[in-house]
């Protein structure tokens, strides 16, 4: 079950801001899909190794150099939607 | 309009493709079904004209396409019909994108979806819900509604979509289209904004199983910005075949359980006799685990939807509000930008692979993932293809699900396992219940979609669902 609290606490891991009507209001429904999760505690899955990817693929390297085929962008084209920028950088907020 | 790839070809052959474009345009800017999140009308002509002028040649020269506004087009707004992407333009194409404008494809408009591919209906929209086109009042299923509902609305005669748990084979079932989902690894998900990336698969839509073909062959191909794509060329097309002499069909009781509507169990059994009677063989197969599969997925989509839209902060792209501090402003950037659904299963996932969490629902969910594919593995030693319903029922109402998230995600009961295993599986139209069109799912082997499109075609020669078009379009 999750609690108000712990619903404020996983807002903050998940960089949300939640208002008292939005905890009002997903606390219920995030039990009842939480509840229904727990179908998968009735499956023995001892010994089972997990799934991450369904192909057997390994990792996969390039060399590390500037191309237009590996998907570069220019600087303008980076900085195109960019909210807030100065001097060619991304400007962000303070941090404290 | 419907026409196919070949009848628009001979309209372009004889007019040209910017008639052509400029009827589809005509018909999206009329058009009621909210099926297009914005359109492309300048672009698309003068791309047209040049195509015209230039005698530019193409499997798709000068052909419109709809495409789902999760995938990346340069100079064309791209919103995930999210308020948070409002107005994000990218710098850049998707690899499927490049591929349809070298087979001279032309890109009519961007299709409405579900939020963040996060939906079943395609009503969680910031851009308003799309509507179905053989009754106004239904879903046309998600999460690629628009894409679907353009195609059986005669607003673009080829759509693609992505189909996470679904998402392309939903939306084709609720509205008689035909939608594939590829084999994971096939189609380069480069410049597709990701939801949950171990699960996703770009997808065609068309009319017919011929013009699913022809667009999948042109898209699919290999991509090293895509660290798992496969180094695979396809060429379907050349070897579409109207015969299913000897083909082994598995039937898994599972996908027929409780829930399924009666009309819809009757027209894939009595298309699977179709199948029979050209010479296919049928057997029963048992699959488990696919009751446990629909819980395995949203734990897993959820958990790596945490994750793939943190990058959502309001420092590169998309909605910024008022500066605070960064951690509060990134907090309110996506307080002010993403939807409840959103909101719901970034902190559904968050809250799966937290400390404490991980073991109990993420690791335990991805163990389950290997024992659905299991599943399958089994039962393809014995069969070609698996046959069950695309959806349980047909399209249901506008507003009958969206405040209750079960019932909503209990819906994608016969799709997810399909995602979760990686195998590809396409929906093609096959029976009626009560005016709404009916999905017949076909499913194979991994890289085997020579088997189901040539199972669909066969299917689709020697029947006329496909032809039905909704009244009043």
């Amino acid at each position: 079950m999750i609690t108000r609290k712990d619903l404020t606490h996983i807002g903050w891991l998940s960089r949300l801001e939640l208002s008292e009507k939005d905890i009002e209001k997903y606390t219920p429904k995030l039990n009842s899909v939480l509840d229904y999760f727990t179908e998968l505690d009735d499956v023995d899955t001892e010994g089972v190794p997990p799934t991450y990817h369904v192909l057997p693929l390994s990792n996969v390297f390039r060399e590390d150099e500037v191309s237009a085929q590996g998907g570069s962008l220019t600087q303008e084209e980076a900085l195109s939607n960019a909210p807030k920028t100065q001097d060619g950088f991304f400007k962000a907020p303070r941090m404290m | 309009m419907w026409a196919s790839i070949n009848e628009l070809k001979e309209k372009i052959h004889a007019g040209s493709s910017e008639e052509v474009v400029a009827e589809y345009l005509e018909r999206i800017g009329r058009s009621k079904l909210n099926a297009f999140i914005s359109t492309s009308g300048e672009s698309a002509i003068s791309r047209a004209k040049e195509i015209d002028a230039n005698d530019i040649e193409g499997p798709l020269a000068g052909i419109p396409v709809a495409i789902k506004d999760n995938i990346s087009t340069r100079c064309i707004q791209t919103t995930c019909a999210s308020n948070i992407l409002k107005g994000y333009v990218p710098p850049y194409d998707a690899h499927v994108i490049e591929r349809l404008k070298k087979a001279g494809a032309v890109i009519i408009g961007k299709t409405n979806m579900d939020e963040f591919a996060m939906g079943t209906s395609t009503e969680t929209s910031f851009y308003g819900a799309t509507k179905n086109p053989w009754d106004m009042e239904r879903v046309p299923g998600g999460s690629s509604g628009g894409s679907a509902a353009a195609v059986a609305g005669g607003e673009a005669p080829i759509a693609l979509g992505s189909d996470t748990g679904g998402s392309v084979r939903c939306p084709a079932s609720f509205c008689g289209v035909v939608g594939l989902k590829p084999t994971y690894g096939v189609i380069s998900r480069y410049g597709l904004i990701a939801y949950a990336n171990s699960l996703e698969q770009i997808g065609p839509f068309a009319t017919s199983v011929r013009d699913v073909t022809t667009l999948f062959d042109v898209v699919a191909g290999y991509d090293p910005r895509d660290s798992t794509s496969v180094d695979k060329e396809v060429n379907y097309s050349s070897s579409l075949e109207n015969n299913v002499k000897g083909l082994r069909i598995g039937v898994p009781e599972e996908y027929f359980g409780e829930g399924t509507d009666e009309k819809v169990e009757k027209a894939v059994r009595d298309s699977i006799n179709t199948l029979e009677e050209l010479g296919a063989k049928t057997t029963t197969v048992k699959m488990p685990h696919t009751k446990y599969a629909l819980a395995a997925y949203y734990i897993i989509a959820m958990s790596e939807a945490s994750s793939n839209l943190a990058r959502f902060d309001g420092m590169r792209y998309g909605l910024r509000t008022e500066d605070s501090d960064w951690h509060t402003t990134f907090s309110q950037v996506r307080a002010s930008g993403f939807g409840d659904e959103v909101k719901r299963r970034i902190l559904l996932g968050t809250y799966a692979l937290s400390a404490g969490y991980h073991d109990k629902y993420y690791l335990k969910a991805l163990k389950v993932r290997t024992l659905i594919k299991q599943d399958f593995e089994r039962a393809f030693k014995d069969v070609d293809v698996l046959i069950t319903p695309t959806m349980p029922y047909p399209a249901f109402k506008l507003g009958e699900k969206i405040d209750d998230p079960i019932s909503l995600y209990l819906a994608d009961v016969d799709t997810v396992p399909i995602n979760l295993a990686g195998v590809p599986s396409i929906s093609v139209p096959c029976g009626f219940s009560g005016g709404l069109p009916i999905g017949l799912q076909i499913i194979g082997k991994h890289f085997d979609e020579a088997t189901i499109l040539r199972a669909a075609y066969t299917f689709e020669e020697n029947t006329d669902f496909h032809t039905k078009r909704p009244e009043g379009m």
